[in-house]
This record gives C-alpha cells, structure tokens and sequence, in this order.
C-alpha cells in the first residue's frame, strides 16, 4: 500500500438531528502529497468545511479516517494549524502577541526565549507585517489581521496548513496581494496547504490539484483537476493564458452544470 | 448692513494677517460653549431646579418633627455633623493626652506601679460611620467577587455545571437582604465563637449578608461571559492544545473581562443598597444605623440629619459605581463598546 503524507480513507460524518443522523460526508477519499497545494471548492453547504475539521480533528468521522505520516488524527493540534475565515485573533492581544501565545506552546520546550522572539519576527516578516506588531487586531485592516492570522499558523511550523476561506471576507484587491504572499510564501517554504475557497481564479491561480466536490447530503469528492502551470506563477501572465482559461473552464462547468445547485 | 459688511471686513483683514487668532476667534469658543452648554450647564441648571421643587415644596409640609427641612436646613446639619466630628476627633486626642500625662506622673512617683491604658470609648460620628460603612461594603463586595468569578467561569464552560447551579442561583438571587439577615446573624453568633475575634461580629454579619446579596450579578454575568466567548477562539485554544488552566488564563478571561466587570459593578451597587438595609435592621455601626438612631432620637435637627445621610449613601453609592466604570474601562479590550 503506497502510503501518501496525507491520506483521508473512506470519510463519513453523520451529524445527529432530530430525524436522525444527517449524512454530511460520504466516503471521502483524498491522498496529498508533502507541498502540495490542494484546494476544496463546491457550493456552500458541500461539507468543505467538514472535510478540513476532520483533518484539523476538530470532527471525528463517524466511520473511515485520517492519516497524517501514517499516524491517525483524533484530536486536534499545532502539527495541522488553521487559518481561520474571520482571523481568529485574541482581540485584547498586539499582532505579536498573537502570534507569540502560539510560539510559547509549541516550542515551549525547544527554543530560548531570545529564538523565540526571532521566530516570531522571522514570521511576521514573512507575512509582510512587522511594522504592525504592536497593534491591536481593532487597529489594522481585515487584511493585515489575516496575516497575523497566517503569521500566527506559520509560526507553529504545521505539516499541514488548513485554511477555511481565508480571504473569504476581504475585498478583491486585498484578496489578490494575500495570494500572491501566500504563494510567495508557499514557494519559499514548500508547505502543505489544503485551502477552502469559493473562487474559481483562486484555486487555480494557487493549486497543484483542485478537489471539487459534490453536493450534500452524502457530498463527496465529484473530481480532482490537476493543474499543471509552471510556478512561479504571475497573475497578469496567467490571465490571457490558454491552459488557465481551460482550467478555470473545467471547474465552472462542474459548479454549474455538473453540480447545478437546486434553486437556493 | 453696514454694520455686518464691517464686521466681516475686519474679520477678513484679520485672516489675511493672523489666520490662526481667527480660528481661535470663531470656532473654539464656538464648540467650547456648545460643549459645555451640554455637559455643565444642563446638569447645574435641573440641579438648581431640582433644589428649588424641594424647597417650595418642604416648606408646605409640616411633620411631627418640625417642617419637612429644605436644602438650607440639610446643608447646615451637614456642616454641624461635620463640626461634631472634628470636636470629637480633638476631645479624644485631649482625653489620651491626659492619660499619658497622668500614666508618666504616677510612673515618675513609682516606676513599678501599674499603669492602665483604656481606650477612648466617645460617640460615634457620622463620618466614623460612613466609614465603617465603606470599610463594610468593599469587605462584603471583594468576598463575593472572590466567590462569584471562579463559579461564574466554571459554569459558563461546562453545561452540566450551568445546569445544576441555575436554579439555585435563580432562587437565591431575588431574596432580600433582610431575609438573609436573621440566619447569617444566628449562624455568626453560633460558629464564630473567638476569645479574641478578629472581626466583630456586627461587621461580619453585614459583610456577609453583603456577600451574599451581590454575588449574583458577577455570578450571571461571568458565566454568560464565558459561555458567548467566540467559538473561534476556542478552537485557537484546541489548535494549540492549550491546558485547562492555560485555556482560562490567556483566553477565558481576558475574553470575558468586560462582561465580568458589569456584573462587578451590578453587585456593588447591590451591595451599597443592601448594606444600608442591613445596617438598619441589625443596628449594626454604619451608615445605616446613623439613619435608623436619628429616626428613633426624633429631635428637630433628625430629619434635616436623615436628609444629609441619604445624599451621602447616594454620592459614595456613585462614586463606587464611578471607579468599577474606571475599572471596566481599563480592562476593557473592545474600543468599540460604549461603556456607560
């Protein structure tokens, strides 16, 4: 048996309600690659947000599972840190504290005082964010809080980077300089990301696959598009590119014919 | 018109020349008045109002003791329970003189001889009380948030707990102060049996009945607090696999510091209220036993002295009220709640 860095088997969730267990997910089976980039896309409702608590081990599956290097995900952990949609910062703590509070209880043990400090500039830097690191998360733009958020994820140093519509709530100018740091970040650092996303340029613009999946109940995975462009990627380039074109074709024509959403 | 032109003339050479004298000229003592307009003279005006409604109306008003006083008559008892302090403060400085005058003149004729220091048993003033009354309400309110903060937190995380202690809370939290008083005095008077107490047992049993009335604000508010903390901190919290207390410390708590801190101000303003009522019943020293001592003596100065004491409950009621506001604006981390 080939063993993937990640590998989800057979995933079912039930959910209880009062007619009964509510079929969320239904055999889900996903293999990832160390650094890949994976997004989930599908219509709201799909269970993508299911599917990342299982792996963040927010949920358990009711049946099936997850493997994380061959070991089993039962509980949740900074090996498989989240970026939240809404940042997730603790509002009465500075963009470094955030950030150093996630520092202090993952390297509690391995690192001084004076590397702890570096590591947390280091990946406040790498977010773009240190001349914000005495603020307060009132203080700065959804933005800028979705650094720290991401900042505050880096800094855990996970083997999977799980984020749920991390650029969901901004604007598009500001979604598109998130992106380009994240893949920037991506390349430098060659993370494992499984990201949520309702954009269609987005998951192509970032992925290596991009896993669509059906609608619930029983959502599942519909079909997995390889996407085969040359990294780095430029978005100006990309926009009159023929193969992007097509890609972003493929995943439209599975939101919107394959998977129409009955009339909401 | 002509006038008007030259004004504005003027006005107009003035900016040319000093811009800013101008600005200052026209605009802030424009919003200074406003200002203060709304913020000072408002409250001085229906003040003044308010003494002028109570004076025409006490003087309608003739009681056993005497016409019902007005501001004049509460303002001069003020003054003269002021003055009884002052003169009791001096004649007990003068009694301890004496006494150590006398214990070193019979010391000098004997130096074995017994020496006895008493100490000074004069009235008690209406400051002496109010004090004592402070003392009594801070005790009482500092026990209660002891108590009240860790179950509040307790109950706001875990549903079981909230479910057990609920209805305890909501039986108790209405009970008057005056219900509490006849047990907590008999529990004191049997368990707190010391040869050399610590406390008296008057204070004890104020204090306590004070805790036992404002526990329940902070109690409620704490646990909402905790229990409406986002769910995406927690989830942070789980990420991270933070401890149990980790877990209250750094996340919990500072989350629910603001809701915590209007319950806090909630049972203070219990506590003032209920202690007074204690005082009264128990004839314990305070506040409230200078009211009910006033209403039993029934000369012709009491009611104007009752008077005095109740803006006094009043004024320290509000400025307890002001420093949990100060409080709860220091550590408040939401700038953009309105505390008010």
């Amino acid at each position: 048996m080939s063993n993937s860095f990640l590998q989800l088997s057979q995933v079912c969730i039930d959910f209880p309600t009062d007619k009964g267990p509510f079929r969320a997910l239904d055999n889900v089976n996903l293999n990832i690659e160390e650094k890949e980039f994976i997004s989930l896309i599908g219509h709201s409702g799909c269970g993508k947000s299911t599917v990342l608590n299982i792996v963040a081990g927010m949920y358990r599956a009711t049946t099936g599972g997850v493997l994380l290097e061959n070991k089993e995900v039962n509980e949740p952990g900074p090996d498989r840190a989240v970026v939240f949609q809404n940042h997730s910062l603790l509002p009465w703590l500075t963009s470094y504290q955030n950030v150093e509070l996630a520092v202090q209880q993952v390297f509690k043990q391995t690192m001084s005082r004076v590397e702890m400090k570096e590591w947390i500039m280091h990946n406040l830097e790498l977010v773009h964010m240190t001349h914000a690191k005495d603020k307060l998360p009132s203080e700065i733009s959804g933005g800028m809080k979705q650094r720290v958020g991401i900042a505050r994820a880096l800094a855990m140093q996970p083997k999977v980077l799980l984020m749920d519509e991390p650029f969901g709530a901004l604007d598009a100018l500001t979604r598109a300089h998130l992106q380009d740091s994240l893949m920037e970040i991506h390349a430098n650092l060659g993370n494992t990301v499984i990201m949520i996303t309702h954009d269609v340029d987005e998951a192509v613009l970032l992925s290596d696959r991009i896993v669509m999946m059906t609608n619930g109940p029983s959502a599942t995975v519909g079909e997995i598009l390889d996407i085969d462009l040359e990294r780095p990627r430029n978005r100006l380039e990309l926009a009159d590119d023929e193969k992007f074109t097509h890609y972003r074709a493929e995943v439209l024509r599975f939101l919107y014919e394959r998977q129409k959403k009955q009339a909401a | 018109m002509l006038f008007k032109s030259f004004i504005k003339n003027s006005f107009l050479k003035t900016q040319r020349v000093t811009p800013m004298a101008l600005e200052l000229a026209i605009n802030i003592p424009k919003n200074f008045a406003g200002k203060y307009l709304a913020t000072m003279l408002i409250p001085i005006a229906a003040l003044v109002m308010f003494m002028g409604i109570w004076s025409g109306v006490a003087s309608q008003i003739e009681t056993s003791l005497g016409q019902l006083p007005g501001p004049v008559k509460v303002w001069e008892q003020t003054i003269s329970l002021y003055n009884d302090h002052v003169a009791e403060r001096e004649k007990e400085i003068k009694f301890y003189e004496r006494q150590e005058k006398r214990n070193a003149l019979k010391l000098e004729k004997n130096p074995d001889a017994k020496v006895k220091i008493r100490s000074y048993t004069g009235q008690v003033t209406f400051i002496d009380q109010m004090f004592t009354s402070l003392y009594t309400v801070i005790s009482g309110f500092l026990v209660a948030s002891l108590i009240a903060i860790p179950i509040g937190i307790i109950s706001g995380l875990s549903n079981t707990v909230h479910r057990a202690l609920n209805p305890l809370i909501q039986i108790f939290k209405p009970v008057s102060p005056l219900a509490w008083l006849p047990i907590v005095t008999i529990i004191v008077s049997a368990v707190y049996v010391s040869a050399d107490p610590m406390f008296s047992k008057s204070f004890l049993v104020s204090a306590i009945t004070v805790t036992l009335c404002c526990m329940w604000p902070t109690i409620i508010n704490t646990s909402i607090g905790v229990s409406s903390i986002d769910e995406d901190l927690l989830n942070v919290s789980r990420v991270l696999r933070l401890g149990w207390f980790t877990k209250v410390y750094k996340i919990v708590l500072p989350s629910s510091i603001p809701m915590i801190f209007a319950g806090l101000r909630l049972s203070l303003g219990i506590g003032w209220m209920v202690l007074i009522a204690a005082e009264m019943l128990a004839q314990n020293p305070g506040l409230g036993k200078f009211v009910w001592d006033e209403f039993q003596n029934g000369s012709s100065n009491s009611l104007a002295r009752i008077m005095v004491a109740v803006f006094v409950i009043g004024l320290i009621g509000f400025m307890l009220d002001r420093v949990m506001l100060f409080a709860q604006r220091k550590v408040s981390w939401d700038r953009n709640a309105i505390i008010r």
